[in-house]
């Protein structure tokens, strides 16, 4: 097998000092290949956000050592963590974090923008990715004008602008509601089935039963590590877990599935979006 | 990513937030406007009044007779007014007015009686020295002086009382008897003090000893010195003539401050005290400028300061987002000084044309006169404090890691 896009090895976070010490991560050791779409799941407080921060270049470990694509991360520079998080890595936040007032396909543009691709190029690459997310024609509108779903979607797209070797999502649909989650997460099966690297945080069983490995974080460390399908393969999840959130949205709740039904300020925008299918504006 | 291409983010960030880019603007523009007017206005006071000083007659100075009326030997005579015409003595001397007035002289126009409170007789120069210009006709020359013609140029409240809707010019006045031709009015006067200024008339000196004063003594000299700085050597030049002519020994002559000591028979008023004060008032009013455009440039800079950190901390979060998509602090930092610089400058400009527009009205009843280095100030210092205040928080944000600046709140 080729060279890890990811490694990570004895990573450890400390915050504060003394007694207010908190460990948010123990010592994790993992390492992703090419094509892997792998999902990290934990409670709150495991250290999985903590450790997406790291593995997004956006924060730095106390201990331990982070391979990206072969290149320790520990000892780049500023412009060269820079150009690491332009080139290598697409981030999705559960926030959405679009930059407010701006028009989704500037949204979009704005990686390629640091990355230095010219206007028309630019222009054109966003619009394909915003295509890919299935919002080419919301490319004017701004984020305050989109649902939830649809933010995230323009975040993905932005995410995957690029074509980075890795894309990182924390918690892509922990403020969305089931349908607009159903929406992003078929986005990201698309992505895996094209070869995508996907590393996802997530804290529920339906978007880590999708992945093609799934890993559980408990107090800073790695209990488990399943693979659920080959990794060469689309991921075999999809289809029944795809099942599983229809007939949610069809009125059948789940034990399990009340979290992700969490309402956002998405299910508002209902009518301006044609993805959802009236029956999945009552689960809201 | 080439430097245009950040201006033209930097457009964006100032365009996707109007309101915010018009009021900080707005808060410049307040900020400059406020210190160029408030200067401006201060010196346009001060200008006034060193107007009104000056029109009093800064570079003459009045010779009087101190000796009691009709001792010949201590009266000015217009021998003595001749004799200061002399460029060999006194070079500084622009022009030297004799001037005999007679008070309470009645003019009579077609049986309107008026009591003219000063008739001064004397010499074409005398308008110039005494800053009364005419403003209506013409006033008389020296020809009508040497030939005595009975002509005369009289003041607004002289032409208002005798010729009320009439054009007093080529009218014909009776003065103790005698027949004079009104050929001027006098510009009206700022009156200080009780009297009248402009119940005035003038004549030529020789008219005004023949008809009603008499060919003695004259009341004063009025000494013109061709620049106000020359008006000390002037005075000098004047006691040395005069107390050639009146042979007087006691070379002590009479003091600055106008007040003559006994021992000349004369005493020499003159305006140098009114230009001390005239500089001390400018003085007081450069102290006052200097504080109150201090104060305005303080509070002005606050406003600056404060909504440049407000824009910047709150685009802190922003700032983590485009770390996060892989912008190079380099990159950051230019934008956000960019945008900083657009305003400031955009702001101080609009703040200056504000200003230039403002001083062309009357403000609080004085008209506001720009300083230049006052524009200069104001728009420097309002950039320099947006720069900083700007850009410091923008570098300070572009050097955080992205997460803690995505967690700022």
């Amino acid at each position: 097998m080729s060279r890890p896009v990811l490694e990570v090895q004895d990573l450890k976070k400390i915050y504060g000092t003394g007694e207010a010490t908190v460990h948010a991560l123990r010592g994790v050791s993992m390492t992703v290949h090419r094509g892997d779409y792998v999902a990290i799941m934990g409670s709150s407080g495991s250290g999985k956000s903590t450790l997406m921060n790291i593995l997004g270049a956006l924060d730095i470990p106390t201990f331990g050592s982070y391979k990206l694509d072969g290149v320790e991360v520990g000892t780049l520079s500023d412009s060269q963590l820079a150009l690491a998080r332009n080139r290598l890595i697409g981030f999705i936040f559960q926030a959405f974090n679009l930059i407010p007032r701006t028009s989704a396909v500037a949204n979009v543009e704005l990686p390629l923008a640091y990355a230095g691709v010219k206007p028309r190029e630019r222009r054109r690459r966003a619009m394909a990715a915003l295509d890919i997310v299935g919002l080419a024609d919301r490319a004017d509108h701004e984020p305050n004008q989109l649902s939830g779903g649809q933010q995230q979607r323009v975040a993905v797209a932005r995410a995957l602008v690029t074509e980075p070797a890795l894309l990182l999502a924390d918690e892509p649909t922990g403020n969305l509601d089931s349908k607009s989650t159903d929406d992003v997460l078929q986005v990201f099966d698309d992505l895996s089935a094209a070869g995508r690297t996907i590393v996802i945080i997530t804290h529920e069983d339906e978007v880590g039963a999708r992945a093609k490995r799934l890993i559980r974080l408990v107090d800073g460390a790695i209990v488990t590590d399943n693979r659920q399908s080959p990794i060469e393969l689309p991921p075999v999840g999809a289809a029944a877990a795809h099942a599983k959130v229809q007939s949610v949205t069809n009125g059948h709740l789940a034990a399990g599935h009340g979290a992700a039904a969490r309402t956002t300020t998405g299910t508002t925008y209902g009518p301006a979006s044609s993805y959802a299918p009236p029956v999945g504006r009552h689960s809201a | 990513m080439n430097f245009l291409e950040v201006v033209r983010f930097s457009l964006r960030g100032l365009s996707a937030n109007k309101l915010r880019s018009a009021l900080t603007m707005l808060g410049i523009l307040i900020g400059v406007a406020a210190v160029i007017l408030l200067v401006a206005v201060g010196n346009g006071s001060a200008k006034a009044i060193s107007d009104r000083i000056e029109a009093l007659g800064t570079n003459t100075i009045t010779v009087m007779s101190t000796g009691r009326g009709g001792s010949s030997s201590t009266a000015l005579t217009k021998k003595m007014a001749d004799a200061l015409i002399d460029e060999e003595l006194a070079p500084d001397i622009k022009s030297v007015s004799p001037v005999v007035s007679a008070s309470s002289a009645t003019m009579t126009y077609e049986g309107t009686d008026h009591a003219v409170s000063t008739f001064v007789g004397t010499t074409p120069d005398w308008f110039g020295a005494s800053s009364t210009p005419v403003e209506k006709g013409a006033s008389f020359t020296t020809d009508d002086v040497t030939q005595g013609r009975r002509v005369v140029v009289i003041g607004q409240t002289v032409a208002e009382e005798l010729f009320p809707g009439v054009d007093p010019i080529d009218k014909q006045v009776t003065v103790s008897g005698a027949l004079f031709t009104v050929v001027g009015v006098l510009k009206e006067k700022s009156s200080t003090g009780f009297q009248d200024s402009n119940d005035t008339a003038v004549a030529p000196l020789t008219a005004v000893q023949q008809v009603l004063a008499g060919y003695g003594s004259l009341t004063s000299i009025i000494v013109e010195a061709k620049d106000p700085d020359k008006v000390d050597a002037v005075q000098s030049e004047v006691s040395t003539i005069l107390n050639q002519q009146l042979n007087v020994k006691s070379a002590t002559s009479s003091s600055r401050s106008g007040s003559g000591t006994s021992s000349t028979p004369y005493r020499i008023q003159n305006a140098s005290s009114l230009l001390e004060t005239q500089t001390e008032t400018a003085d007081t009013f450069t102290t006052l400028l200097g504080a109150v455009a201090a104060i305005s440039l303080l509070v002005g800079g606050i406003g600056i300061t404060n909504i440049m950190l407000v824009t910047v901390t709150e685009r802190t979060r922003e700032i983590g987002i485009r770390k996060a998509l892989g912008a190079p602090r380099r990159v950051i930092l230019t934008q956000f000084l960019i945008e900083a610089t657009l305003l400031s400058v955009l702001g101080g400009a609009l703040g200056v044309a504000a200003a230039l527009i403002g001083s062309h009205f009357t403000i609080v009843g004085v008209k506001p006169v720009i300083v230049p280095s006052s524009i200069g100030l104001a728009v420097g210092v309002s950039v320099a404090i947006g720069l900083f205040f700007g850009g410091l928080p923008a570098a300070r944000a572009a050097r955080l890691r992205p997460i803690d600046a995505l967690r700022y709140e």
